[in-house]
């Protein structure tokens, strides 16, 4: 079957990471070349979130929603990392942010390391796990790629089933927070959540500088064009790898943030409905464009929140259908949308 | 008599219990491939339509009284026709796109089904009754061969080869091959493609759901049988690699071995060694035992 051929033959702008190509404004230099205009918008749209985020518990946002958000908020970005920006489709990124928080828990209720150690220990497994699972998955590429992810995120589901320091069918409940460097109580809920705010702008910021390296325009010529890459010299497969590394660890990250916040880490974290979620966040907000995740999994967890006592098992059906929606009329997201919008009214006058 | 220490019996028994389980691993990647071959979508929802056609065999028994026979038929066809409305509705629309967004649509498409049937069932299974011409066992002398599963395994098998026989031996196999390397030539030379395409999707939801009928009185009838099966399918696929229907097979049902002896020998291993193959096939040889692609 000629299914290497027909990958070929198909249209670069129908790639699945195609906003950035026919949008550029949140990428790279090319924002800079029109200073007015929809960057000037970006500007003010990033401040706005910026100082949402900021003054969210001011406000009357209930601070451990919010710090529930931002946490799956960081495992979308992480995720996109890889999606967006590299064009590989991860069907396994549960395992990374499952395992992280896992381990943060188990680090810190059990082992009692201090909160900073646990969830650096949190990021490192992932990043860890990201190693084994992409040496092995870079092996295949598009969709083959995809199925291995999830092969191997399984395999770790079994393992954090019956491992003993799981916790198994209860997971790890009441985990402490503790005190962070020995000094910030993060068991005042405003404290934690500042906490939470800054790690979240300090990874969105380095994701963002990754991207727009050198490193991260290697990685976007990968996406565009593989065969061509590796033609003009790039070792295409140590790219692929660090970019599966950074993105494992930066989930693993989200994970054990979201342990320490929580208080708990269960099966449902590895599950691979997880790795479909963070999918949906992606693919819902802008697959390719730096706020995307953010606003995607804004979407996905308030609606969780709010329909979970409502409809119940209704939930699974909501989010299957919103993903055949989003495959079939939205699949540039809500972000993308915006961006071809603004492209659209800009070509016009 | 013993075999590594363990009983003959009992190794014999994995062993056809493995053999069963490779039967549907078989029949499951044998439909993803084809479809993948026509349709270049790695079909998700191929769990989800596994586990329709175990529904719609107890819920025929269940409300009309319809016996296994007839749901073997009939529960393909109607998860079939079903099958040709998701082509039609959903799927006729990614054609030209990235691969991935198929995945993403049918992975979608799995979540509403299943979640409809864990609304309307709840996740705890419902048993299905094993047909009275194939209950109880024989004796062989050396093993009992409870003859369900003898007839799983049979039935399997004739479907598989009757599949391989119509891709590879008829002229209809003989379009459908051709549109896999070239729909747009095959159009030309006059074959509606499209309906060929349309069918080709529902004859595969057709062989989930005849797969889901066979597993029905083995397995508990849930509505998260099919999501389990899939990842362990998708493993198996990308062991054998989907260019070849005798490979895929064979594939399947070597894993469903491999997987009944670990349980004889290291049960902890029996729910990951599949993926555990997966791996080393991968280290080994990338493109997959029967795989060309690279």
């Amino acid at each position: 079957m000629s299914n290497a051929a027909k990958a070929t033959a198909i249209d670069p702008m129908t790639k699945l990471a195609d906003s950035t190509t026919s949008v550029p404004p949140d990428t790279a230099g090319e924002a800079f070349a029109s200073a007015a205009g929809p960057s000037a918008l970006l500007r003010v749209v990033y401040v706005g979130l910026l100082v949402l985020v900021l003054a969210a518990p001011v406000i009357g946002l209930y601070p451990v929603f919010v710090m529930k958000l931002l946490c799956f908020a960081l495992f979308a970005c992480a995720f996109n990392l890889l999606l967006g920006f590299t064009g590989l489709l991860s069907f396994g990124h549960a395992a990374f942010f499952g395992m992280g928080a896992y381990v943060a828990g188990w680090c810190i209720k059990s082992a009692g390391w201090s909160p900073e150690l646990g969830i650096v220990g949190g990021a490192v497994i992932g990043a860890g796990l990201g190693l084994l699972f992409g040496l092995v998955a870079i092996r295949r590429q598009g969709i083959y790629f995809a199925m291995i992810t999830l092969a191997m995120a399984q395999m770790v589901f079994f393992f954090c089933l019956q491992a003993k320091f799981t916790g198994g069918e209860d997971g790890l409940q009441g985990v402490p927070r503790g005190k962070l460097l020995g000094l910030l109580p993060l068991e005042t809920d405003i404290v934690m959540y500042y906490v939470v705010a800054a790690i979240f702008i300090g990874c969105f910021l380095g994701i963002r500088r990754i991207v727009t390296s050198p490193f991260g325009q290697v990685l976007k010529m990968i996406r565009e064009n593989e065969p061509r890459a590796i033609s003009l010299g790039y070792e295409v497969d140590r790219y692929k790898l660090l970019a599966f590394v950074l993105s494992a660890g930066l989930a693993g990250l989200a994970g054990s943030l979201k342990t320490l916040v929580m208080g708990f880490a269960t099966l449902s974290d590895v599950h691979w409905s997880m790795s479909g979620e963070v999918i949906l966040m992606s693919l819902l907000g802008g697959v390719g464009t730096f706020l995307g995740p953010v606003i995607g999994s804004g979407i996905v967890v308030a609606l969780q929140d709010t329909l979970a006592d409502k409809v119940g098992e209704w939930v699974t059906v909501i989010i299957g259908a919103i993903f055949v929606v989003c495959v079939l009329a939205f699949r540039k997201g809500v972000v993308g949308e915006v961006h071809a919008y603004m492209e659209r009214r800009r070509a016009r006058s | 008599m013993e075999i590594f220490g363990i009983p003959l019996q009992a190794f014999l028994g994995q062993l056809m219990l493995g053999l069963v389980n490779g039967a549907f691993y078989a029949m499951l990647s044998l439909g993803l491939a084809v479809i993948f071959g026509l349709l270049d979508i790695v079909n998700f929802a191929h769990g989800a339509l596994y586990m329709l056609g175990a529904f719609a065999a107890w819920i025929m028994l269940d409300q009309w009284g319809v016996n296994y026979w007839f749901a073997l038929v009939l529960a393909p066809l109607v998860v079939g026709t079903l099958g040709v409305v998701i082509e039609r509705t959903f799927l006729k629309h990614l054609y030209g796109l990235d691969p991935l967004y198929g995945l993403l649509l049918t992975f979608g498409l799995s979540l509403i089904l299943e979640g409809v049937f864990r609304y309307q069932y709840g996740a705890s299974g419902q048993s299905y009754p094993v047909p009275d011409l194939l209950s109880g066992a024989t004796n062989l002398g050396f093993m009992v061969l409870p003859n369900y599963r003898a007839w799983v395994v049979v039935a399997s098998l004739a479907v598989c080869l009757g599949t391989w026989f119509l891709i590879e031996r008829t002229r209809l196999g003989a379009y459908l091959r051709a549109g896999t390397e070239n729909a747009k030539l095959v159009q030309a030379f006059g074959v509606n493609v499209p309906m060929m395409v349309m069918l080709t999707y529902g004859a595969g939801a057709a062989l989930a759901a005849l797969a889901g009928v066979l597993a029905a009185p083995i397995i508990q009838v849930s509505p998260l049988m099919g999501s389990n099966l899939i990842i362990v399918v998708f493993a198996v696929v990308v062991i054998g690699g989907m260019g070849s229907i005798l490979g895929s097979v064979v594939t399947g049902l070597g894993l469903g071995v491999i997987e009944g002896m670990t349980r004889v020998f290291y049960p902890e291993a029996s729910s990951v060694i599949v993926f555990v193959v997966m791996v080393i096939v991968l280290v080994l040889r990338p493109a997959g035992l029967f795989g060309k692609e690279a």
